[in-house]
């Protein structure tokens, strides 16, 4: 029934799902990535901090606020969904999860205004 | 009734899973309820149109639809609340087979729910003495708080979960779990847990809170689960169940 909407989805909870879901699978995209850099200092300090340079490129400093996005909105959603799963129930579900994405957005702009 | 003061264009599904949409124009008048539309275009365009209902005051659970992309109870949805750009689609529950036009084959809800131990197991017989129920316990009160369920199949209708996984158990046969094992009068607690614990039970929810989101009655069957699944994980733990 592929002419029938999924209109279901626009809710905040699905979409913070959605979103928890999204920035695990960025992080785990990132985290490979983030230890093969972390090996280039093995090979000697000068390859490490040659690529390092790169990360004073604005582009980059963009891509890093997203990462903190990702890290702060992956770290306090899941806390959410374990508290859920793990504590008595409790309400406001709607409103943690739109503050979850506020302060994800908070922390990383502030990171942005510090770098750049 | 009140007078038709315009009109509205309502696409209907037609057909099977292979079908699809026809629209009709159909008077549009005050207090119409989705399930009013449907049944006037049966009764004054095709009445070779299917859809099924029973009580229309929203106990009975049988007329719930997907409206304009959402499952409801059609009886209690005025048609005034959930039009868009003037269209209404109606379609039959997701997640299930489609019987014909709006009648979803609800026999996977209720074998499911068959399946999570849904039956209450007395533990006493009619010559035993009435045993004491006092409202205000916790596990009563938990059981009291997701036993209203009319089993309309909304939730189901709009759990990814069970999109995705069709062996899943689903939220309504979760909670009527979770009502059940919260009964102190019920004898089939540990076979229970052993059943909403094994594949396709309770520990495949994603806690979406899609059912929460679109159940009528305002039950929350993701709070059911959660606590289906501190209390497999309990019983695991103590070795009543098996991983």
């Amino acid at each position: 029934m592929s002419a029938s909407r999924r209109t279901y989805r626009r809710n905040i909870l699905w979409n913070a799902a959605l979103i928890h879901r999204l920035s695990g699978i960025g992080l785990a995209i990132f985290l490979p990535l983030h230890f093969l850099v972390l090996g280039l200092a093995i090979e000697g300090a000068g390859r490490l901090n040659g690529f390092l340079r790169l990360t004073q490129m604005p582009a980059v400093e963009f891509a890093e606020a997203g990462l903190i996005f990702l890290l702060v909105v992956h770290f306090l959603g899941g806390l959410r969904l374990l508290a859920i799963e793990n504590l008595p129930w409790f309400g406001g579900q709607k409103w943690i999860a739109t503050a979850i994405a506020a302060v994800s957005g908070c922390a990383a702009f502030v990171f942005l205004v510090r770098v750049l | 009734m009140s007078e038709a003061v315009s009109t509205l264009k309502v696409s209907l599904w037609r057909g099977g899973s292979d079908g699809r949409f026809k629209t009709y124009t159909v008077p549009l008048k005050a207090n119409q309820t989705v399930l009013d539309i449907v049944t006037w275009v049966q009764r004054h365009l095709d009445p070779t149109l299917s859809y099924r209902f029973a009580c229309r005051v929203g106990m009975c659970g049988s007329c719930a639809m997907t409206v304009n992309g959402r499952p409801r109870w059609t009886c209690r949805t005025h048609v005034t609340k959930v039009i868009q750009n003037g269209m209404l689609e109606v379609a039959p529950l997701a997640n299930m087979p489609v019987i014909k036009d709006l009648a979803a084959d609800m026999r996977p809800f209720f074998e499911k729910w068959v399946a999570a131990h849904g039956t209450f197991a007395a533990s006493k017989t009619r010559t035993d003495a009435i045993e004491p129920i006092k409202p205000d316990e916790p596990a009563r009160r938990a059981a009291d708080e997701a036993i209203e369920c009319i089993n309309c199949g909304a939730c189901y209708a709009a759990c990814d979960t069970v999109r995705w996984n069709p062996d899943y158990l689903g939220p309504a046969a979760l909670n009527r779990a979770w009502s059940l094992v919260n009964d102190v009068r019920d004898s089939d607690r540990t076979s229970r847990l052993a059943a909403i614990s094994a594949e396709g039970g309770c520990h495949n929810c994603h806690s979406h809170q899609s059912c929460q989101e679109h159940c009528p009655q305002s039950l929350n069957p993701t709070r059911s689960i959660a606590g289906l699944k501190r209390l497999s994980m309990q019983a695991f733990v103590r070795g009543e169940i098996n991983a």
